[in-house]
């Protein structure tokens, strides 16, 4: 007996528009994007014709980074340059959620603000460098206020842009029931806008470290992004190889542990999956 | 009965120049303390304009509008908005939502402890009227349409309003719940006794929620005719098939077609027919 073909569409395969996909195959695919390039870094260095200068392998770089760990401080330096990234990055946070806040708000603050800040954010940061050092010196603040410069006024205008993007219903159900304008903006605007909010510090926050050799340029004598700009000086491809890794992972974790906040602050928007 | 809304000689004027719409123009209309007025007309009349403006949300720009003899200034807890969607706090609980009003500092002052037990109850009232009970704890998002404008009336009434406006509330869901919303919103307007204004694009809707069906006509806005509805006070779903309502019906939806301005033209049509089959 012939068997008759389904007549019942089937599941739709991971390949279907937007399809499906278990978690047992996303780490495997996951796994893939991973190991893929590790393993052509691996076979393209281990290569005879490749100069160890030109491109170190995993090997030589795992063993930089052992050595940088016991005999360099590694810690220090990573601890210093998180202390930079973070303290600028929630420097630039504070100050520019309640402008956000106003922007977003008032159309008065929106027009003496917006374009001004519109202007400032496509001057380059490294260019500030020098004025830095002549307002702010060489101290530790200056590595800071780059780090602030190159993200602050990014932030401001996508957090406003948050904040605008409140439903006007929302806003107007709150007013109907008698808030005053205060009531509204702490009640309602911020409580709505929290979850973007949110999202825009992980994403700043990543531009916050891209911001730290740059920063690191200006006389630091510690530091992941100083330690890369020495290593270049010194030939030492490997130093910078671990550099760039580090930075990626730290980026990395601190983006998970933004996720994670973000799931467990506004569980209502995490009810499936 | 006394005068709850009194509009007289209301104009609206968004825009200069080039730019320039008179949503509204001379419209007048007093509405009785705890009257259901539905509003009903062609897209772009000014229904939502002139509910927004009883609301606050709006100002106009000739004539005045009086709750109580009184010109209002912006929006109040007295003239409570029910809007057609997006206006839930997603961050809050249904209970929450409907408790949003207590949290307001009108809704705090000279509270005594009895208050606040009165206002607990009175939210496990609107819980309980609105079918929401098992729901207390849900967020919004959670929630069926249907469920979700039930909140959102549950929210507005929290406050004690004694006008309710509410713009298109039921125009996003479907045929059934809709009938089970309108028995519901007659309930509560039985029992509350807020004055009710009603903006819908539903005629069957209008006539069966009413006590007077006020028809817009566009260009600029204004009202073009009021109709009395000639139905008992009490309400039932049958009522839909007597031959007032269905007279009624018919009456509203021609006054709907010869005011929109808009024209069924046969030649059009034929052109774009013969188009298609040519191609
Ligand atoms: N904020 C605004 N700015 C400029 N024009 C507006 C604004 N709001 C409404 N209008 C105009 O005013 C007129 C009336 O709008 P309104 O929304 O009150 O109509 P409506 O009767 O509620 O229509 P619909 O049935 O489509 O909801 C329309 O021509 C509209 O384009
Ligand atoms: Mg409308």
């Amino acid at each position: 007996m012939q068997s008759r073909p389904s007549t019942r569409p089937r599941r739709p395969g991971m390949w279907a528009i937007r399809g499906p996909l278990s978690r047992r195959q996303y780490w495997l695919f996951a796994a893939l994007g991973l190991l893929v390039p590790l393993g052509l870094w691996w076979g393209v260095s281990s290569g005879a014709a490749v100069d160890k200068v030109f491109l170190p392998g995993p090997v030589d770089v795992f063993n930089r980074l052992v050595t940088w760990f016991t005999e360099d401080d590694l810690m220090s330096d990573m601890g210093i340059s998180i202390y930079r990234v973070t303290t600028g990055f929630l420097i630039s946070a504070v100050i520019a959620l309640p402008l956000a806040l106003m922007i977003g708000t008032f159309r008065p603050v929106q027009a003496v603000l917006e374009p001004l800040t519109d202007f400032i954010r496509y001057m380059p940061a490294v260019a500030f460098i020098p004025l830095v050092m002549l307002w702010v010196g060489i101290e530790e603040s200056s590595k800071i206020s780059i780090i602030f410069i190159g993200t602050f006024f990014q932030m401001v205008l996508m957090m406003a842009e948050d904040v605008r993007r409140v439903p006007l219903a929302q806003i107007e159900a709150a007013q109907t029931m008698g808030a005053q304008k205060g009531e509204t903006i702490s009640l309602v605007i911020f409580q709505a806008a929290k979850p973007a909010l949110l999202d825009t510090l992980r994403v700043t926050m990543g531009w916050a470290w891209t911001y730290l050799v740059v920063a690191e340029l200006v006389a630091a004598n510690s530091g992941l992004g100083y330690s890369i700009l020495k290593a270049q000086r010194f030939l030492q491809t490997d130093k910078i190889f671990v550099g760039i890794i580090l930075i990626g992972l730290i980026g990395l974790v601190m983006d998970q542990l933004f996720r994670l906040a973000h799931r467990k602050a506004f569980p209502w928007l995490h009810l499936r999956s | 009965m006394s005068t709850k809304i009194s509009i007289q000689h209301v104009g609206k004027v968004f825009g200069e120049g080039r730019h320039r719409v008179e949503a509204l123009k001379d419209v007048s209309l007093d509405i009785a303390d705890n009257e259901f007025v539905t509003f009903v007309g062609a897209s772009g009349c000014g229904k939502s304009t002139l509910l927004r403006i009883i609301g606050g949300l709006e100002y106009h720009t000739a004539g005045d509008v009086l709750v109580d003899d009184q010109a209002i200034m912006g929006p109040g807890a007295d003239r409570a908005m029910v809007f057609q969607h997006y206006s839930l706090y997603p961050w809050l609980t249904v209970m929450e939502n409907i408790k949003f009003s207590r949290r307001l500092r009108h809704g705090r002052e000279n509270l005594s402890a009895a208050d606040v037990e009165a206002a607990s109850g009175r939210a496990d009232a609107l819980l309980s009227l609105m079918g929401l009970t098992a729901a207390a704890d849900a967020w919004p998002n959670q929630l069926s349409g249907g469920m979700q404008q039930r909140v959102a009336i549950a929210r507005a009434l929290m406050g004690r309003p004694q006008v309710l406006l509410m713009d298109e509330p039921f125009g996003a869901l479907d045929a059934q719940t809709r009938e089970v919303m309108h028995d519901l919103i007659l309930h509560v307007h039985r029992l509350e006794k807020p004055t009710l204004a009603f903006v819908t694009h539903d005629v069957e809707e209008a006539i069966y929620l009413a006590d007077r069906v006020v028809l817009m006509a566009p260009r600029p806005g204004r009202i073009d005719t009021i109709y009395e509805v000639p139905l008992p006070a009490e309400r039932e779903q049958d009522m839909k098939h007597t031959p007032e309502f269905l007279s009624l019906k018919k009456e509203i939806l021609a006054r709907i077609r010869e005011t929109s301005g808009m024209k069924t033209d046969q030649g059009m049509l034929d052109q774009l027919n013969l188009q298609g089959s040519t191609v």
